[in-house]
């Protein structure tokens, strides 16, 4: 560390994505570290500069301009400690350049041991390859040539209990070794294997890959089947990950040689900092980042973390993948205009080819986030079940729970828990108004009851997520105060209706007031700036639930944003009619409701201005 | 003067071009720097480890995997043939005796005595590297490839399908803004890279499919003919290992849109030329473009690439084209860089440029939706 961690008063952060490389800069200011300064640079890991410090150094630089803050040396090295003008305290980054962390992982039971395996692999920030388990219905020799097409920086094998069987864990050891998967980078390098499965198997484990492999042995992450053990091997892999994989990238051992404490993946840091925040305020919280290629998210509930990666799913690289796995009506039903749908997949293409180009018209604009709801709804579904409660746990069962049809593997995302839904990523940062951002996540999410709706300004979680490491005060204070941008809540009654009749009535008092019914089908939008509060008193009808039980009135105090507070009384699980005369009916009174896109002639009048 | 920034496609008439070629694990190089080599010519070789068949002689024989080693009647290291006996227990008095054969021939290895596993490893694959472009060996990486250099007029796509391909080029069309249609592609040109103008039709791929033709090269297509000709809906834009027959590269993009003159008029110079194509795109970290490289033999004049002059810089009078709805394929010519950003009829605010468009109407568009040409 190059300063006392008292005496931090400049802070500068990188984060090396594939494409961009964001630097900010965090200045303690009266007493409270603020996030002061941004700057970016296209990122170096490629040829012609094979470099990732010159990515940094532009982008360091850009801030340094902008600060009138000298930050980086005549030998292009950042300077610290800070002096006066010139220089910070403490230099961190994150990682995800050259497709980030690429893992395969393995398992016996597809549904246990290998789903903890996975969870342990995406809690790291890796993408998962693919997962191999002995239940997997490939027969072995599929499995032997699938292995042998992946490239992997690495491979995390689980499997058994602790003392108990140890022949099914070996087999997929003996499976792996002999396949030989070629690591992505590197021909001399051995490819990293972490076991963390059955202590028993070890001997047999380390018999297998002995020549060509570099084994490392953690301790089991299911050790009995009732406790996941997920830590050690999450370690091992942040490890190997700053090993191998970084030491291997270019440049990478430079920038090691500068930043004051690990590199972290930026997905691991992400889940880092929405943890943090979700254990400091007591609160369950899903974030989302929807990127061009990926969509990651994110969730906390009741402490337990998790994250998935929907690798295809994203809106310039994989728009394309998105129409073909949501199917174009899907897409279209969110559209209120006239699109003529041989035209629209010629677009999607277009975007596809030429991923920087951003829309210029509200027509583009609509389709787009119409794209990003169906994006995020699918990356929703694929988080939810995968994020579960333990399989193969054996249930004790009372004679009260004779009629009960809960099992091991039930989700534990529940919307209804949901306190806060963070969004992150271009479609959802840069949307022109926050109205619009709202009502993505409200559409694709679905959040129950009370839930507020915040997005990342600039997003700087994968920052912070690794500064918590080093200055946990620096990185929850800059959560707080720049990086969250609270757009309000929404209150949102579970069940279902019929159009037009009651869902809910309010009354609401404090900084704002307001009061009134909402027929089912309709959502309401009420004005409630940032910093106020309101104490509303909401009572669902007859079949509705807002969290105390159908038709139960619910009494709670509303943060307001950006937006407001937005009454939604579409009912849940939100249905879209499907014939499309009806369907735009809604769409339209809806997009009038919370005042999505202006008048077409305002645009007009906006573009001319 | 204001500037800006964008990147563009390769069109050159003459420039210098290296290829590295290499294998993928390490084998021979069969070349040695200074050789002239063709473009179909292998330049390194090698084996890469058989695929392997797992047989539980545990399960087959119905003994516990620690006996396993003593039914072996084969060694670790020999080869078998598929249907060789190779394990047989020792059954009760002589009989009741359980067989375990082979199921594909090959070496045995890695047998298990923890689980009673065995596998057994095919023969060798062979792996080989042509040397894709014909030029002159100007590197050799022992053990890894060569890399190979010629002077050639190089041409980049936006989008491929299919891998390497070689043929004499043709045209097929007399315009820019002429379709590629099934009837302007002709028995003869079988073998042969088939140059279009504008849009390529779903019907003329198949055509030229069906005749042999290496590969097609055209202005546009629309993305309903290329689910149509391949059979499924391309999610994400890596390509190159479609099994398909022929290569097909797009040199402006999706729907009905013209060549560019520039990159027309280089191809219909050097009709009748050999050419090397690939159709492979990857558009993430590590952009590849499809390409058509056609080599010149010796240096025809200093290198020309597209942007040579210009560095990529956008200024008042660069040509280009629009790449984004609602005036997607449209060209013009850079009017005004304002340097303060505008709303845009999306809401959104973004650094623009006004086009002075070849019909006379001027645009104002996001400065991300522009395209460097020259004409």
């Amino acid at each position: 560390m190059s300063a006392d961690q008292n005496d931090i008063q400049v802070i500068l952060a990188t984060d090396c994505g594939s494409t961009t490389t964001k630097a900010i800069m965090i200045e303690l200011k009266d007493g409270v570290y603020r996030q002061t300064y941004r700057g970016e640079a296209p990122t170096t890991v490629e040829e012609p500069f094979a470099d990732v410090t010159a990515g940094v150094v532009n982008a360091v630089t850009e801030i340094g301009e902008l600060a009138g803050r000298r930050l980086v040396d005549d030998e292009g090295r950042i300077i610290r400690p800070a002096r006066g003008n010139e220089g910070c305290d403490i230099y961190i980054s994150t990682s995800s350049a050259g497709g980030g962390l690429q893992m395969m992982v393995a398992g016996v039971v597809r549904e246990m041991t290998a789903a903890s395996a996975k969870r342990a692999a995406l809690g790291a920030g890796a993408i998962v390859m693919d997962t191999i388990a002995s239940n997997d219905k490939r027969r072995p020799h599929e499995q032997i040539q699938r292995i042998r097409e992946l490239r992997p920086d690495m491979v995390l094998i689980s499997g058994g209990t602790d003392g108990g069987d140890t022949k099914k864990v070996v087999e997929i050891a003996e499976l792996i070794a002999p396949a030989k998967p070629r690591p992505r980078f590197g021909k001399e390098y051995e490819l990293p294997i972490i076991f963390a499965g059955n202590k028993d198997a070890v001997s047999d484990v380390e018999r297998a890959f002995k020549v060509g492999f570099d084994l490392s042995i953690v301790e089991n992450l299911r050790p009995v089947l009732e406790r996941e053990n997920l830590a050690p091997a999450r370690d091992r892999i942040h490890d190997v990950f700053l090993e191998h994989v970084m030491a291997h990238a270019p440049g990478y051992p430079k920038l090691m040689e500068w930043t004051d404490a690990d590199i972290m993946a930026t997905p691991n840091a992400v889940g880092r900092i929405l943890e943090q925040i979700a254990a400091k305020n007591g609160i369950n919280a899903v974030g989302v980042d929807i990127g061009g290629a990926t969509t990651d998210v994110f969730s906390v509930f009741d402490g337990q973390f998790n994250r998935t990666v929907s690798a295809n799913l994203g809106m310039s690289y994989s728009i394309s993948n998105v129409c073909a796995e949501a199917g174009m009506d899907s897409i279209l039903r969110w559209v209120h205009l006239d699109m003529n749908e041989r035209e629209l997949r010629n677009r999607v293409k277009n975007k596809m080819i030429r991923p920087t180009t951003i829309p210029q018209s509200q027509e583009a604009l609509v389709f787009e986030q119409a794209v990003a709801r169906e994006a995020l709804r699918l990356a929703y579904i694929q988080h939810k079940e995968f994020a579960t409660t333990l399989k193969g746990v054996q249930q004790q069962r009372t004679v009260g729970d004779t009629f009960s049809q809960k099992t091991g593997g039930q989700t534990i995302v529940d919307n209804m828990k949901l306190d806060l839904l963070v969004a992150s990523g271009g479609v959802l940062s840069h949307a022109p108004r926050m109205n619009q951002t709202a009502a993505m996540l409200m559409d694709a999410f679905e959040p129950e009851g009370f839930t507020e709706l915040a997005k990342d300004s600039i997003f700087m979680m994968p920052h912070l997520g690794v500064l918590s490491q080093v200055n946990e005060q620096a990185a929850t204070e800059v959560f707080e105060r720049d990086c969250l941008i609270l757009l309000g809540t929404c209150i949102a009654p579970a069940g279902e209706g019929k159009p037009g009749k009651k869902c809910m009535s309010y009354s609401m008092s404090g900084d704002a007031t307001a009061s009134g019914e909402l027929a089912y089908g309709d959502v309401k939008l009420i004005p409630l700036g940032t910093g106020q509060e309101a104490t509303i008193e909401v009572s669902p009808a007859r079949g509705f639930d807002l969290g105390a039980g159908p038709g139960k009135k619910v009494t709670r105090t509303v943060r307001g944003g950006t937006v407001g507070v937005i009454l939604d009384g579409r009912g849940r699980p939100l249905a879209l009619p499907d014939d499309r005369q009806l369907n735009l009916d809604s769409i339209r009174k809806w997009i009038d409701s919370l005042e999505l896109y202006p008048e077409p002639q305002e645009a007009e009048a906006m573009a001319q201005a | 003067m204001a500037k800006a920034y964008t990147p563009g496609l390769k069109v050159s008439r003459h420039t210098t071009h290296r290829v590295r070629r290499v294998l993928p694990i390490p084998g021979e190089v069969r070349v040695t720097e200074g050789d002239t080599v063709q473009a179909e010519q292998v330049v390194a070789e090698t084996f890469m480890d058989g695929d392997v068949t797992p047989m539980n002689l545990a399960n087959i024989l119905s003994i516990p995997p620690g006996d396993v080693m003593d039914c072996l009647l084969i060694k670790e290291g020999e080869h078998v043939s598929e249907g060789d006996v190779i394990a047989r227990t020792k059954g009760m008095f002589g009989m009741f005796k359980n067989e375990a054969k082979a199921r594909a021939d090959g070496t045995i290895e890695n047998v298990s005595s923890a689980t009673g596993q065995l596998m057994i490893r095919s023969q060798q694959i062979p792996v080989q590297v042509k040397s894709y472009m014909s030029g002159t060996v100007v590197e050799r990486l022992e053990g890894e490839g060569v890399v190979i250099e010629n002077h050639i007029a190089q041409v980049q796509g936006i989008f491929g399908i299919g891998g390497e391909a070689y043929g004499r080029l043709r045209m097929a069309c007399d315009s820019i803004d002429q379709q590629l249609t099934e009837d302007r592609i002709t028995d003869d040109m079988a073998g042969c890279v088939i140059i279009g103008g504008a849009r390529v039709t779903a019907a003329a791929i198949r055509r030229a499919q069906s005749i042999g033709c290496s590969a097609v090269v055209s202005g546009g297509i629309d993305d309903q003919d290329l689910k149509n000709f391949l059979g499924y809906d391309l999610g994400v834009a890596i390509t190159g290992s479609e099994k398909i027959g022929l290569t097909v590269i797009i040199t402006e993009g999706f729907g009905d849109i013209a060549m560019a003159d520039r990159t027309f008029n280089l191809l219909k110079s050097h009709e009748g030329n050999e050419c090397s194509v690939n159709g492979a795109t990857q558009i993430r970290a590590g952009v590849m473009r499809p390409e058509i490289l056609v080599p010149l033999g010796e240096k025809a004049g200093p290198d020309d690439s597209a942007f040579s002059g210009s560095d990529g810089l956008l200024e008042i009078g660069t040509p280009v084209r629009l790449i984004r709805d609602p005036h997607f394929g449209l060209i013009g010519t850079v009017s005004d860089l304002p340097a303060e950003p505008a709303i845009l009829g999306s809401g959104s605010k973004a650094r623009v440029l006004s086009v002075q468009l070849e019909g006379g109407d001027s645009v104002i568009v996001p400065r991300a939706n522009v395209e460097l040409i020259e004409e």
